[in-house]
Order: structure tokens, then C-alpha cells, then sequence
């Protein structure tokens, strides 16, 4: 849904989205990465298991809320490291685990 | 272990950095603590990175204004905690804060939050479908990412924002498909009584609007009065219906709808410490109430910038410097005579700063149905409570509260813990049972208004959790 507007970085890292290599760039966030992905979303609705992808990226609605490195977290609040693993959730209530 | 600070700014935008500045000079010794990364907030997001580049040009001038209020406050010698988050502030004031897992707590002889605003929800039916974004959010994305939509994208709101991205769009290469202006009807008759103040006190900034408005008008397909937007799709948005004023109804296949109905103070840490609120009638909001310095009703706690009430980039350095002169008066560094003197410049040129709001705030009223949706609009996006639902519950005897209908519906009860439905709900009771919105107020916020997971909690170690 989104494109970069510049030519790639050349000190760009790996990520995996839902275990597939995907290249970032140091200074962005994982909401900005998921958003770059062919489908845009990144969780299920705990309640009707309707998919959300970032709305609002200032931390407010928490709607990207995806597993970064095992831990459930706003993703627009993330920032990328390489080798970071962002995973897609499906329907997980809780924040704090 | 508990540190202690004469000051602990939570925010490093535009406001958090210029008070951080000014307490510096007085001596005082600064904490700033903020959510993100790099200092900047978000109208001045990832600035340092950005100047220089072509992004640079794209974002235009009020953004690289930002790098010299950077620059000058990571001079000041002020200490700087990014990538934290606050979430709770007690009487005292003591601030209990997370950073890369770890939880500690400030003892501070003053607490500034400069927080700043968040975007005002706007719920219509769809506004939940992936695909639907804010304007805020688009141009984050730009700021950070340098990312912009792969396709044409639709545009629906009312203010100075969506105009500047709109513009910043075109010129980073982007396509927009439509613009759904929904100002109401009638807003420039009723606003333009307070256009000479504005004219004459902020006359570029009113001339710059007025440029980008007559660039989109030639550049893109631009609609006016649209007083209706719903989002249709089922896993994703796939198509886009308005309906104008007259009556005219469209629908057209749209991936990507950005939408932005005005700015909102950020009250949650406020609210959570039990500070007093006043209604904002001029902008549909509340803010803390605060006394001529930016002291709130809780002792020691003040708030500047737009979380003060929306005033833009300049007023809220401006509130910074005369917050951070109050906290220098309190903690004995400069006296009552002193603390006048140097105030009275800086308030003389907050109100200038402060011009063209009235008329901003009245030309950008949001529309009824932004306040109090169709009965199928999803109020509360984290549990999926819809507008009836709120209204069912309303129907009960005994006027419900937004405490009442929190526990009997669940709105507000998700991680965002009211921030996206807070208003609607208090809106639509105050609809529902014929009252105002202040009368009816707000749900009741408790800490920690950010989540915490029990390992970082685990962390704060014994002596802090007295
Ligand atoms: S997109 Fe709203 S909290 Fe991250």
C-alpha cells in the first residue's frame, strides 16, 4: 500500500515477516515495514476476528499491535533491528504477557 | 533506584524541548523523557535524519524550522531518555516510566508534561477496515519512512492537515484521487467575523493555506461540503461512498482513505492523576486546567503545549519557555518580580502565536456526525462496540454514565483504554439523554495509562515500589 520515495539504503537490514526476509531501513519502524507488505494488515480482532492494519502510527489506537520478537507490542512504536521477527496476530486479547 | 531531578519533562516536541532550554538556563537540572526515538515530537518527527535529504524539500519549511529547537536542545545540556514510556504519575510528583524493558521511577521537584495532541477520532461506518488511516499517520509514515501510497489515494477531512500532506503528497511524486472536503456548509460565514485577527497576526501562515487550497483545486479532483464517508470492504477497503451536502452520493473503488477531523489535547496522563479538566467549547475538547504559568490543580504538575489546548509548533515552544520560567519561580531560582518581567514577551508573542486559532476553530468545526455517528459506526475500535450498542445501553433508566456504559458494553476497556472512543461515547450519552457533553464528562483513566507487562513491573525494584 505504501512505497518508499527513495532509492533503497545501502545500510538496510533484514527483517522476517511472518518468517519472510523483508529489507528495512535504520530509523523506521515495524508498523512502516507492515505497511509496505502486499497485504495490508497485521492483526485479527480479538472479538470479531476482523483485520486491522496501523491507523493512527502516534502510539493512540493500538492497532498494530503484532508479536515483535516474541513480544505483543505496538508496532508503530518499534523501531527495526536486523533480524527482528514480526509476526501477524490473530486474535490475541492481552497486551502485558 | 529512585532518581531525583528538579525537573522531569515527559515529550520532546516542540513544547518539551524549548521549556527544557529555558530550565536549563535557570539552573534547574532536566530530565526529558519521550515515547519516541529522536527528539522532535511529531510535527519535527525524525528531523536530524530527514535535513538534508530530498524529503527535506517535500516537508517544507515550518518542518525544518524544528532542527534549530533541536539542535539548541541537545545543547542544553538537559538529560535525554528516548524510547520510553511513562505510565503513571503519582502525587509528589513521581513518575514511574519504562525504558528497553526495564521499569524505574523519577521523584521530581516539577513535572511538565508536553505531550501534545493526538488527532480527533472521527468514526464513520468502515473506519475500522485496513485501509483507513489518518492524514497524521500518512505523513508519520512520510516523516519517517520517507513512504508515500503506491496508488492513488482519497482524502477526506477538514483542516490545515490534510491541505499541507495533500500538498507534500503531489510534491513527493504522489497521486491523489480525490479530495472530500468536509468542512460544513456555512463555516466560512460563521468564521469569518474573527479572519481580520488572523489576518493580521499570523498574515503568512493564513496566505500559505490559502496556496495550498488553490493548489489542490487545480491539481486534483477536489469535492466540497461532503458531509458523509463510509468505507466498504470486507478484509480491506475496496470501496469509498460520500454523500455531499445537496444530496449527491457517489462510490468509487478506493484502496487507501486518509482522514483527519482536527487535533485533540492529550489529557490521559491528566485525567489518570485526577487533575482537574475544563471544556474547550471552541474546540470540542477538554484540556487540564492550568494557571497562568501551566500548573495544573495537582501540585507540581504542569502541562505545555498543544496539550494545553491546540495552538500549533510556535505557541507550544512559547508555553514551554513560560512553563519552565513558572517552575523556576516555584523552586525559588527566580522571584515573583523577575519571573513577571520575563514572562510578559513571551506572552505577548503566545497570543500573537495564538491569532489565527479562533478563526481556524471555528472555520474547521467538525460536523455533527463526527461527534455522534450512524447507529451501525463502531464507537469503540478495540471491542468492537458499536454506536447502538452505546445507545441500548443509554436507554436504560437512570442516565447512564460513560462508566456505567464502560462496564455494561466494554467500550473502552481495550489497550487503547478509551483513547479513540472516549469522546463518542460521552457524545453520544449526551444525545441519547439530552445534556451537554461536559455534563456528561469523560470514563475515569486509571494507571498504568500505558501497558506494562508484570516482568517490566518486576523490575522496579523494592525500594521504588514504596
Ligand atoms: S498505529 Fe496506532 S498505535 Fe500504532
Amino acid at each position: 500500500m505504501f512505497k518508499k520515495i527513495h532509492d533503497p539504503s545501502p545500510n538496510s537490514v533484514t527483517v522476517h515477516v511472518d518468517g519472510m526476509p523483508v529489507c528495512a531501513e535504520p530509523g523506521e519502524n515495524a508498523a512502516t515495514v507492515l505497511l509496505r507488505q502486499a497485504e495490508l494488515w497485521v492483526r485479527t480482532t480479538p472479538v470479531s476476528e476482523k483485520r486491522r492494519a496501523p491507523y493512527c502510527m502516534m502510539g493512540v489506537c493500538f492497532d498494530c499491535l503484532a508479536l515483535v520478537d516474541g513480544a505483543l507490542v505496538q508496532t508503530c512504536l518499534a523501531p527495526v533491528r536486523d533480524g527482528m521477527t514480526i509476526e501477524r496476530q490473530l486474535g490475541r486479547r492481552s497486551v502485558a504477557s | 533506584m529512585t532518581r531525583r531531578v528538579d525537573l522531569l519533562i515527559v515529550g520532546a516536541g516542540p513544547a518539551g524541548m524549548s521549556a527544557a532550554v529555558a530550565a536549563r538556563q535557570y539552573g534547574l537540572d532536566v530530565l526529558v523523557v519521550d515515547e519516541q526515538p529522536v527528539p522532535g515530537g511529531q510535527i519535527w518527527r525524525n528531523i536530524e535524519a530527514v535535513c538534508g535529504t530530498p524529503r527535506e524539500k517535500i516537508l517544507g519549511k515550518a518542518y525544518s524550522e524544528g532542527l534549530w529547537t533541536v539542535r539548541r536542545f541537545r545543547a542544553s545540556g538537559a538529560a535525554y531518555e528516548p524510547a520510553t514510556q511513562v505510565w503513571q504519575i503519582e502525587p509528589g510528583p513521581r513518575v514511574l516510566m519504562t525504558r528497553d524493558k526495564i521499569a524505574s521511577s523519577v521523584e521530581a521537584g516539577a513535572v511538565l508534561l508536553a505531550t501534545g495532541a493526538q488527532e480527533r477520532p472521527a468514526p464513520f461506518p468502515g473506519w475500522t477496515l485496513p485501509g483507513v488511516m489518518t492524514v497524521g499517520a500518512a505523513q508519520i509514515v512520510i516523516k519517517t519512512a520517507g513512504q508515500i501510497p503506491d496508488e492513488p489515494v482519497w482524502i477526506a477531512g477538514s483542516g490545515p492537515l490534510p491541505l499541507l500532506y495533500a500538498v507534500q503528497l503531489l510534491k513527493a511524486g504522489g497521486r491523489i484521487a480525490g479530495y472530500l472536503d468536509t468542512t460544513q456548509k456555512g463555516r466560512w460565514m460563521s468564521a469569518l467575523p474573527r479572519f481580520a485577527t488572523a489576518a493580521a497576526g499570523a498574515p503568512l501562515d493564513m496566505l500559505k493555506g490559502i496556496l495550498w487550497l488553490a493548489t489542490l483545486r487545480r491539481r486534483v479532483r477536489y469535492i466540497s461540503n461532503v458531509s458523509e464517508i463510509e468505507a466498504i470492504g470486507d478484509n480491506a477497503m475496496e470501496r469509498l461512498r460520500y454523500v455531499t451536502a445537496s444530496g449527491k452520493s457517489e462510490t468509487v473503488y478506493a484502496r487507501l482513505l486518509l482522514v483527519h477531523e482536527g487535533l485533540v489535547p492529550t489529557i490521559h496522563p491528566t485525567l489518570a492523576l485526577g487533575c482537574t479538566h475544563q471544556w474547550n467549547s471552541d474546540q470540542d475538547s477538554y484540556a487540564a486546567d492550568l494557571d497562568c504559568w501551566g500548573e495544573t490543580s495537582q501540585n507540581g504538575v504542569f502541562v505545555a503545549g498543544d496539550g494545553a489546548g491546540i495552538g500549533g509548533a510556535k505557541a507550544a515552544c512559547l508555553r514551554g519557555e513560560i512553563a519552565a520560567t513558572g517552575i523556576a519561580l516555584k523552586a525559588g531560582v527566580i522571584d515573583d518580580q523577575q519571573a513577571a518581567r520575563l514572562a510578559r514577551p513571551l506572552r505577548a508573542r503566545l497570543a500573537r502565536a495564538l491569532s489565527a486559532r479562533p478563526f481556524l476553530d471555528s472555520l474547521y468545526r467538525p460536523r455533527r456526525s463526527i461527534f455522534v455517528p450512524s447507529d451501525e459506526t463502531v464507537a469503540c475500535r478495540c471491542e468492537e462496540v458499536n454506536v447502538a450498542g452505546v445507545r441500548a445501553e443509554a436507554a436504560r433508566a437512570g442516565r447512564p454514565g460513560p462508566n456505567q456504559i464502560k462496564a455494561f458494553t466494554r467500550a473502552g476497556m481495550g489497550p487503547c483504554q478509551g483513547r479513540q472512543c472516549n469522546y463518542t461515547v460521552a457524545n453520544i450519552l449526551a444525545d441519547a439523554e439530552g445534556r451537554e457533553t461536559p455534563d456528561v464528562g469523560l470514563y475515569r483513566v486509571r494507571p498504568p495509562f500505558k501497558p506494562l507487562t508484570l516482568r517490566e513491573l518486576a523490575t522496579l525494584d523494592s525500594r521504588d515500589a514504596g
